[in-house]
């Protein structure tokens, strides 16, 4: 488990002191794989330094399995570093080392015997789906490729748990979903507590269990991702929500209480024209105000956003109609984000990530 | 232009420079070779340590030393390269002779050349290392490695063909003031095109000599380019 408490991070810079992270308390279970979603600049990228402390925190702290992260000294620090182990955006393979090499740079560390470390190091090549790259050099392999080493190489010193560090953000989707499923597995298969920093909400939709809504250095939103996702609060999780549906809805002149929201959730609906059959079934036209969904295997993830312009009569039926597709949750849009505002506040609040 | 071929490349010029081209040209370069190579190694072998310490010792660095070291350091070095390198030999003659009971010969111009040359080295490897992605050097932090291991199994190891480069220019740069060993009696290429082009007159000997040191640099500079592409894994693909 771990235990951020009070955390608070700020940095000196030429243009005075800056509040990177303010007073963040967070709670991760064993077994979890939690999501810390954000803007860039939010402080996602500090907070999952101050985990493994790479970045020491000015207040507050940090305690895995109760053990409290900023009392440890420096040897102490690295063997820690063993158990809680980082994969990176831009995978931060050695270029000069073949894939095996990679992998068994920890091994190395801690001074596993060579032959333990190639044995292990090609055991973990299996794992990522990645046998036959031992020999390859980084520079040879995909983005994706260098992923699943990287996380190979992450996986190597047994950790308890694993932080992704906007690890899908320089991937294609089809890429992003394979390294997402390999994560999962390895959370499930391995027990890894695993912490997924993302700026994506389709990331966090489809692999944490648990999410926590960063803004401005402030965790302004926290709970399991359904719960967070089907009743967003704060203007920083409706932003996320409905990236696209924050600005310009208003101007369509549609009332709320004639719109409903689709939320795909993986459901098999790509080949279904799930619109036309509701409007040939019960005689319910829609329209479609936006949309932001995307196809991966076949599956459908995303939301959609619909106005139903024959009453609340209709509506219901067209809830009640929607509600049986499977994978597909239905919700009345009473409320939703109302643009402009907090859209840009701070914009020179740019950190290191990104 | 007559009376210049006349008067250094006539019969008597021609013939003592060819004498001295069959008599002493091979035991010339091999020398020069031999004084460049020796004081190459000797500059690396405190070089390479001093740029590292440049680079992990800096205030943003993996383990920032006090910034008096850092500061006198930098000082020290930017002092030896600011120094002309005749006068550099001249001011060392005591302590050349302290060190290799001699302050003339090739041993005596080797001492010199390693004091001129590694600071020129640390600025070099100080420059490969700096040119590292930062993200390498954070993942290696982040994977526990200590200070030492940074520095060996990753940093060092990602810098290997920017290094050779920058031996590469190193050792051609030795091998052109390995020409002023002549000053205090060294041996080598460069002493005998001034010694007989200069001083005796013989032009034919010095552009022999000259055509020899440019062949050289070309060979050790071709050498050390073919060197870095082909350790550099990046590269596999192309």
């Amino acid at each position: 488990m771990i235990e951020i408490s009070n955390l608070s991070k700020s940095f000196v810079t030429a243009g005075g002191r800056v509040d990177a992270l303010r007073n963040v308390n967070l709670t991760i279970r064993d077994g979890d794989i939690y999501g810390i979603i954000g803007m860039s600049g939010a402080g996602k990228s500090t907070l999952v330094r101050c985990i493994n402390m790479l970045e020491r925190p000015t207040e507050g702290n940090v305690k895995l399995d109760g053990l409290d992260l900023g009392t440890l000294n420096k040897h102490e620090m690295q063997k820690m570093r063993h158990h809680v182990t980082m994969i990176f955006q831009s995978f931060n393979l050695l270029m000069q080392r073949n894939c095996l090499q990679n992998i068994m740079l920890p091994l190395k560390l801690i001074h596993m015997p060579k032959e333990k470390a190639v044995q292990r190091a090609t055991e973990l090549l299996e794992t990522v789906g990645m046998s036959d790259k031992a020999k390859a050099y980084p520079a040879q392999l995909s983005g994706g490729q260098q992923q699943r080493i990287a996380i190979a190489r992450a996986l190597a010193t047994d950790p308890e748990v694993l932080l992704c560090d906007e690890a899908t953000s320089a991937l294609d989707p089809k890429t992003t979903h394979d390294i997402l499923s390999l994560i999962q597995d390895i959370n499930q298969k391995l027990g890894i507590t695993v912490i997924v920093i993302t700026h994506q909400m389709s990331v966090v939709q489809e692999i944490c269990n648990r999410v926590a809504i960063l803004e401005n250095g402030s965790v302004v939103e926290e709970g399991d991702v359904s719960e967070v996702f089907s009743n967003p609060k704060a203007q920083a999780t409706k932003r996320l929500v409905y990236p696209d549906m924050v600005s310009g809805i208003d101007s369509l002149g549609v009332p709320h209480q004639q719109m409903i929201r689709l939320v795909f959730q993986g459901a098999e609906a790509a080949g279904k024209p799930l619109l036309s059959s509701m409007a040939i079934d019960c005689q319910i036209p829609a329209n479609i105000l936006s949309a932001t969904t995307r196809t991966l295997d076949g599956k459908v993830y995303g939301t959609m956003l619909l106005n139903i312009p024959g009453g609340p009569a209709e509506l219901a039926k067209a809830v009640a109609y929607l509600s049986v597709v499977p994978d597909v949750r239905v919700q009345v849009e009473s409320e939703y984000p109302a643009g402009k505002e907090n859209a840009s506040e701070n914009p020179d609040r740019e950190e290191e990530d990104d | 232009m007559a009376e210049y071929i006349a008067r250094y490349f006539n019969e008597a010029k021609m013939a003592d420079a060819w004498t001295q081209i069959q008599d002493n040209f091979l035991a010339d370069t091999f020398s020069t070779l031999y004084i460049t190579l020796v004081s190459a190694l000797l500059a690396i072998l405190i070089g390479l340590p001093l740029g590292i310490i440049l680079v992990t010792g800096d205030a943003k660095g993996i383990r920032p030393l006090p910034r008096w070291l850092m500061t006198f350091l930098n000082w020290l070095i930017n002092l030896l390269r600011s120094a002309p390198f005749i006068i550099l030999i001249v001011l060392l003659m005591p302590f050349t002779r302290m060190l290799v009971g001699s302050a003339v010969g090739d041993a005596g111009v080797i001492v010199p050349l390693v004091i001129a040359a590694f600071p020129f080295v640390a600025r070099l490897v100080e420059g490969s290392l700096r040119e590292l992605n930062p993200n390498i050097i954070e993942m290696a932090q982040s994977s526990g490695a200590n200070t030492w291991q940074t520095v060996f199994h990753v940093m060092l190891p990602e810098s290997v063909p920017s290094l050779i480069t920058a031996f590469t220019t190193a050792i051609t740069t030795i091998l052109g003031y390995t020409a002023m060993s002549g000053a205090v009696g060294g041996g080598g290429l460069g002493n005998r095109a001034i010694a007989q082009g200069q001083q005796r007159s013989n032009h034919a000997v010095l552009l022999a000599a000259l055509i020899i040191l440019v062949i050289l640099v070309q060979i050790l500079q071709t050498f050390g380019t073919w060197l870095a592409r082909k350790c550099d894994k990046r590269l596999k693909n192309q």
